[in-house]
C-alpha cells in the first residue's frame, strides 16, 4: 500500500511542481516523499523509478502521438542517431525514472539515519 | 550527481534531463496536430485594434486600423514563428555567431568584424532613424518582437535554444539593420580582387585577356543590345601611372585556399497585356538563394487603411519585400556588380597609427572588436580604419587570401549610409510607375534589378542601385592605397541607370546577366551569368496569349541552354575510334538528349561530369604552377572560347611535347568521366536529381532537421536553377487582372519549429514545380473557410 501511495504521490507532486519549477524538482519531490513515507530502500527506489517512468513516459507519449511523432522522428535521429520515436520516449522515461529513483533512495537512507 | 550530469552538458552538447523533460524540454515543441492559434492579446503599445487571420497554410492576413500598429504585429508574428533564425542570422551578421555555436564560427566572426558589418549596419541605422517614418516603423517592429520574447517561458522556447542551451536576447533596430546588411553581404559582397590580382600576375597579358574576357558574344543583356546611351555625365580620370602601377604590375598575394564560389542568381520578368490571354500584365520572380530551413521568407498579407500588400517578408525586417498590392506588383534579381574593392595600405610602422596617403602621414582610427566564444576565451581584435574603410587583412588576419605581411583595406558600398527599408515600405504602397520610381530610388546596396507591372498596364525594369562609376578595369585588382587617384570618383547618376519602360518587345526580364551591352558608357566589370537570360528572352519572345499556367511552366523550365550550345560542338569534334562501349553509350545519351535537365535524365548527369572533366583537361596544365588563390575562368569563358575559336590556345596540354587539339581534350575528358559515371550507375545516382541531390538544410546543418535529396531537376544554367544547396527561394507569378490572380511557393513552411507540421510542408510542392494560389483576403471574408484561426490584438 505504501508503495502504491508513494508512486502516486511522487508522480502527482512531480507533475504539479514542474508546471512552475525546473525539471530537477522531480528529484526533490521523490527525495521528500521517500523521506516521509517509511519504506525499505529498494521499495523507495522503485517507487520513485516507477512513478517517473510512468509519468514522463506517458507525457512524452501523449505529446508525441498528438504530433504524429513528427518531432520525435527528428529528435531521435539527432540524439539517438536512429529513427525511433518509441526509443526516444523510453529514454525520456528512463531518465526521469533514474533521477527520481536515486533521489528516493537517498531520501529513504536519510530517514534511516 | 545524476541531476547535475543531466542538467549540464557532460553527456551531450545540451543537458539531457532538461532537454527531455516532457514539461520543459523538446517534447513541448511537438506541436499538436490540432494546434489552436486562436488568441486574444492585449498590448498597450498599440493605438487601435489589429486582427490577424491565419489561413490553412498558416499565412497571416493582418488587418490594422492604424498603419504603424501593423509593424508591431508583424514583429510579433515573425518572432512567434521564426525567432530563433532571426537571432541566429543577425548574430552571424554582427560576427557574434561564436557566442552561440562556439569556436567553429570564430573565423566567420573575425572576417565579418573586419569587413565592418556592424560599422555598416550602424551607418544604415543612423540613416534609417533620421527618417521619421522609417524610425517609427522600426520602433514598432522591434517592440512587437520584444513583446513576443517577453511571453517566452522555459517550455515555450524555440527548439534550437533548448538544443544548444541558451536564451534569446532583446531585439533592437540595429538587428533589423544587421539583417539587411547581411543581405548586402550575400548579394553585394562578392569580389575576386585577390584571385584576379594573382591571375594577372601569373599569366601573360594575352593569356589573361583570353581567360577572363570582358564581353561574351552570346550575351543578351537585361537592357537589350542596341539601346542608345548618351554621353556620360561623369568624366572619370584614370590615374596617370595606372598602366605600370596597376594593370601591368606583377604582384602575387599568395596563400593557401580558395574561397567558395558565390552562387547567387535570380530570374524576374514581366510581360505587357498584349502578350497575355487576359490583356493584363503578368509579373514573375524567383530569387535564388541558399536553400535553408527555416526558410529565409515568411509569407503574409499586410492591410491598413492606406495600403494592402501581399508577398514574402524577411523575418527580421518590417514590410513586404517581394509581392503585390491592389495596384501593382514588384520583384527583384541581384544586380551583381562589383561594389567591393581593396587598397593596399602603407603604414608608418607596425603600430598602424599612421598611413601614407596623398603625400602625408594620415592618422588611423581604430575600432575594437570583442569576439566572445562560447566555452572558450574572449578574443580582442583591433581593426584599423582608413579613408577607404577597415583594413580587413593584416598581420593578424589573412582570411586565407593573403600573406600575413601586408595591409589591405576594403572599400565596400554597403558601408555607406542608406535606407533600403524605405524602398520596400514605399513599394508596398506604390500605386503606379511614378511611385515605383520614387520607391526604388532608395535602393542603394545591394543593387537590384527591380521588375514592375501595374494594373494600369505598365511594365518596367530598372537596374537599380548606387553604383560606383569606375574607369575600365578599376577595382578588378587590388589598387594602390597611397593616394586618392585610385578611389571611386563618384556614383553613376541615377538618370543614367539602364532601364526599360513599356518596351516595344512587350516584355522585360533579368537573370543576373550584364545589365547592358558594351556601349554603356560606364564600366560594368565581369562575372555575370548569361545563360538563363538567353533562355528566358528566347521563350518570352515566342510566347503569345500567355496564361499564369504558361508562366509556371516557364519558371520551372529545366532546359539547359549551356548544354545546347556545347554538345553539338563536342559531337562535331569527337572521334569515336578506339572508344570503349561504355564511352559510346554515354556519348549516345548526349546525342539523343533533348537538353532538359529533367529529374530522371541520365544525359544531364553525363553532361555535367563530362564538362567538369573537360574544364580540367583544358586548364589543369596551365594552372598547375599557379598560386592557389587564383581566379578560375568562368564556364562561359571556356565555352565562348571554344565556340569562337576551335584552335583555342589552352586546349594544348603544355606538359606534353605533342600538340593536343580540342578533339583530344574532349576524348580525354570522356575517358576520365567514364569511371565516375560507371560508379554513379552502380550507386543508382546516375539520374540527374539523384546525382545533384538538391537539399534544403537546417541553418545548423543538422541532417535530422533538414530535407535531403529532393526529386527536382534544373540546375545552374536552367531557369529552374535548383542546385545542390541553392535555388529558387520563392517562386511568384502575379496576373494583374482587375481581380489579381496570384501564385507562389517557397521551399520551406511558415513555422520555424521542426516539431510543427508547418515546418517544411511546402517543400514537396516546390520540388514538383507546383504552386499555391495566393489569397489576397478582403474585409468581409472573415468567415471564409480558408480562415483557420484568428488572433486579435487590442490596446486595452
Amino acid at each position: 500500500m505504501k508503495f502504491i501511495v508513494s508512486i502516486a504521490l511522487i508522480a502527482l507532486l512531480s507533475l504539479a511542481a514542474c508546471l512552475y519549477l525546473p525539471w530537477w524538482t522531480i528529484a526533490i519531490v521523490a527525495f521528500l516523499v521517500a523521506a516521509l513515507v517509511p519504506q525499505n530502500p529498494a521499495s523507495s527506489f522503485f517507487s520513485g523509478f516507477i512513478a517517473l517512468f510512468l509519468l514522463w513516459g506517458y507525457l512524452a507519449w501523449y505529446l508525441s502521438s498528438n504530433n504524429d511523432h513528427l518531432l520525435a522522428h527528428r529528435i531521435s535521429l539527432l540524439i539517438l542517431k536512429m529513427d525511433s520515436p518509441a526509443l526516444l520516449i523510453v529514454v525520456t522515461a528512463l531518465i526521469g525514472a533514474l533521477v527520481a529513483g536515486f533521489a528516493a533512495l537517498s531520501g529513504s537512507y536519510l530517514r534511516k539515519h | 550527481m545524476l541531476v547535475v550530469t543531466l542538467h549540464t552538458k557532460l553527456l551531450l552538447p545540451a543537458p539531457l534531463g532538461k532537454l527531455l523533460s516532457p514539461q520543459h524540454g523538446v517534447w513541448q515543441n511537438a506541436e499538436n496536430n490540432n494546434v489552436d492559434f486562436n488568441a486574444t492579446l492585449k498590448f498597450p503599445q498599440l493605438k487601435a485594434k489589429v486582427d490577424v487571420y491565419l489561413d490553412d497554410r498558416l499565412v497571416p492576413h493582418v488587418f490594422a486600423e492604424q498603419e504603424n500598429d501593423i509593424y508591431f504585429v508583424q514583429g510579433f508574428l515573425h518572432a512567434k514563428f521564426r525567432l530563433w533564425q532571426m537571432e541566429l542570422q543577425t548574430h552571424a551578421a554582427a560576427g557574434r555567431a561564436s557566442e552561440i555555436v562556439g569556436s567553429i564560427a570564430f573565423k566567420h566572426d573575425q572576417e565579418f568584424r573586419r569587413l565592418g558589418m556592424v560599422y555598416g549596419a550602424e551607418a544604415s541605422l543612423k540613416e534609417m532613424e533620421s527618417d521619421p517614418v522609417t524610425k517609427i516603423i522600426c520602433d514598432a517592429y522591434t517592440a512587437g518582437v520584444n513583446a513576443y520574447i517577453a511571453t517566452l517561458t522555459e517550455s515555450s522556447l524555440p527548439l534550437e535554444y533548448k538544443l544548444i542551451g541558451y536564451q534569446p536576447e532583446k531585439w533592437s533596430n540595429l538587428k533589423s539593420a544587421l539583417f539587411l546588411k547581411n543581405m548586402s553581404e550575400n548579394l553585394a559582397g562578392g569580389e575576386d580582387d585577390f584571385e584576379m590580382t594573382n591571375a594577372k600576375s601569373f599569366f601573360s597579358k594575352e593569356d589573361f585577356d583570353k581567360l577572363y574576357p570582358l564581353h561574351q558574344d552570346s550575351l543578351d543583356p537585361v537592357i537589350p543590345k542596341g539601346t542608345v546611351y548618351g554621353i556620360p555625365k561623369l568624366e572619370l580620370k584614370i590615374p596617370a601611372a595606372a598602366d605600370s602601377l596597376y594593370f601591368s604590375n606583377k604582384d602575387i598575394t599568395v596563400t593557401q585556399e580558395q574561397k567558395p564560389d558565390k552562387d547567387n542568381g535570380s530570374n524576374n520578368w514581366a510581360v505587357s497585356g498584349t502578350k497575355t490571354k487576359t490583356g493584363s500584365p503578368i509579373l514573375c520572380n524567383d530569387p535564388h538563394l541558399s536553400l535553408k530551413l527555416p526558410a529565409i521568407w515568411f509569407e503574409m498579407q499586410l492591410s491598413t487603411p492606406s495600403y494592402n500588400a501581399y508577398g514574402v517578408s524577411f523575418p527580421g525586417a518590417p514590410g513586404i519585400i517581394i509581392g503585390f498590392n491592389d495596384s501593382c506588383s514588384w520583384g527583384v534579381t541581384n544586380g551583381g556588380r562589383d561594389v567591393r574593392d581593396y587598397y593596399e595600405i602603407k603604414f608608418r610602422d607596425d603600430s598602424r597609427q599612421e598611413y601614407w596617403f596623398d603625400s602625408a602621414w594620415k592618422k588611423t582610427e581604430f575600432r575594437y572588436e570583442e569576439i566572445r566564444v562560447r566555452d572558450s576565451t574572449t578574443y580582442f581584435d583591433t581593426v584599423a580604419y582608413t579613408v577607404f574603410g577597415p583594413v580587413m587583412y593584416d598581420k593578424t588576419f589573412s582570411g586565407d587570401r593573403t600573406s600575413n605581411s601586408r595591409y589591405f583595406a576594403v572599400r565596400w558600398k554597403a558601408h555607406d549610409p542608406s535606407n533600403e527599408l524605405k524602398a520596400f515600405i514605399l513599394l508596398n504602397k506604390a500605386k503606379n510607375y511614378q511611385d515605383y520610381l520614387v520607391a526604388t530610388s532608395y535602393m542603394k546596396t545591394p543593387g537590384q534589378n527591380f521588375v514592375f507591372a501595374s494594373k494600369s498596364g505598365d511594365i518596367a525594369m530598372r537596374t537599380q542601385g548606387d553604383w560606383p562609376a569606375k574607369w575600365k578595369g578599376q577595382g578588378d585588382f587590388i589598387m594602390p592605397g597611397t593616394d586618392s587617384s585610385y578611389m571611386w570618383q563618384g556614383m553613376i547618376p541615377p538618370d543614367e541607370t539602364p532601364f526599360q519602360f513599356n518596351p516595344e518587345r512587350n516584355f522585360v526580364s533579368s537573370a543576373n546577366q550584364d545589365p547592358a551591352d558594351s556601349t554603356y558608357p560606364y564600366y560594368l566589370g565581369r562575372g555575370y551569368s548569361i545563360y538563363r537570360g538567353i533562355s528566358i528572352n528566347r521563350r518570352l519572345e515566342a510566347m503569345e496569349n500567355i496564361t499564369p499556367e504558361d508562366m509556371m511552366t516557364l519558371q520551372t523550365d529545366n532546359y539547359n541552354v549551356f548544354a545546347e550550345m556545347t554538345i553539338p560542338l563536342f559531337l562535331k569534334n569527337i572521334s569515336e575510334t578506339a572508344m570503349t562501349d561504355s564511352e559510346k553509350k554515354y556519348l549516345n545519351l548526349l546525342r539523343y538528349w533533348d537538353y532538359n535537365n529533367a529529374p530522371g535524365s541520365k544525359a544531364a548527369t553525363v553532361f555535367a561530369v563530362l564538362w567538369k572533366n573537360f574544364d580540367k583537361a583544358v586548364f589543369d596544365d596551365e594552372f598547375k604552377n599557379a598560386p592557389k588563390v587564383i581566379m578560375h575562368p568562368y564556364e562561359s569563358n571556356l565555352l565562348e572560347g571554344i565556340l569562337s575559336d576551335s584552335a583555342y590556345g589552352f586546349v594544348d596540354n603544355i606538359s606534353t611535347p605533342q600538340q593536343e587539339t580540342l578533339a583530344d581534350e574532349i576524348k580525354s575528358a570522356l575517358e576520365n568521366s567514364r569511371v565516375e559515371l560507371e560508379q554513379a550507375e552502380k550507386n543508382d545516382t546516375i539520374e540527374w536529381a539523384k546525382y545533384k541531390g538538391t537539399s534544403v538544410k537546417h541553418l545548423l546543418r543538422l541532417d535530422a532537421l533538414s530535407r535531403l535529396k529532393l526529386p527536382i531537376g534544373g540546375g545552374t544554367h536552367c531557369i529552374n536553377a535548383a542546385k545542390a544547396t541553392h535555388g529558387p527561394s520563392w517562386r511568384m507569378i502575379i496576373s494583374l487582372t482587375p481581380q489579381t490572380t496570384a501564385y507562389g511557393v517557397y521551399p520551406g513552411g511558415q513555422s520555424g519549429n521542426p516539431g510543427s507540421r508547418f515546418y517544411d510542408n511546402f517543400i514537396d510542392k516546390w520540388a514538383a514545380g507546383e504552386y499555391y494560389s495566393l489569397w489576397m483576403m478582403a474585409k468581409g471574408e472573415e468567415k471564409d473557410k480558408r480562415v483557420k484561426w484568428r488572433m486579435s490584438f487590442n490596446n486595452n
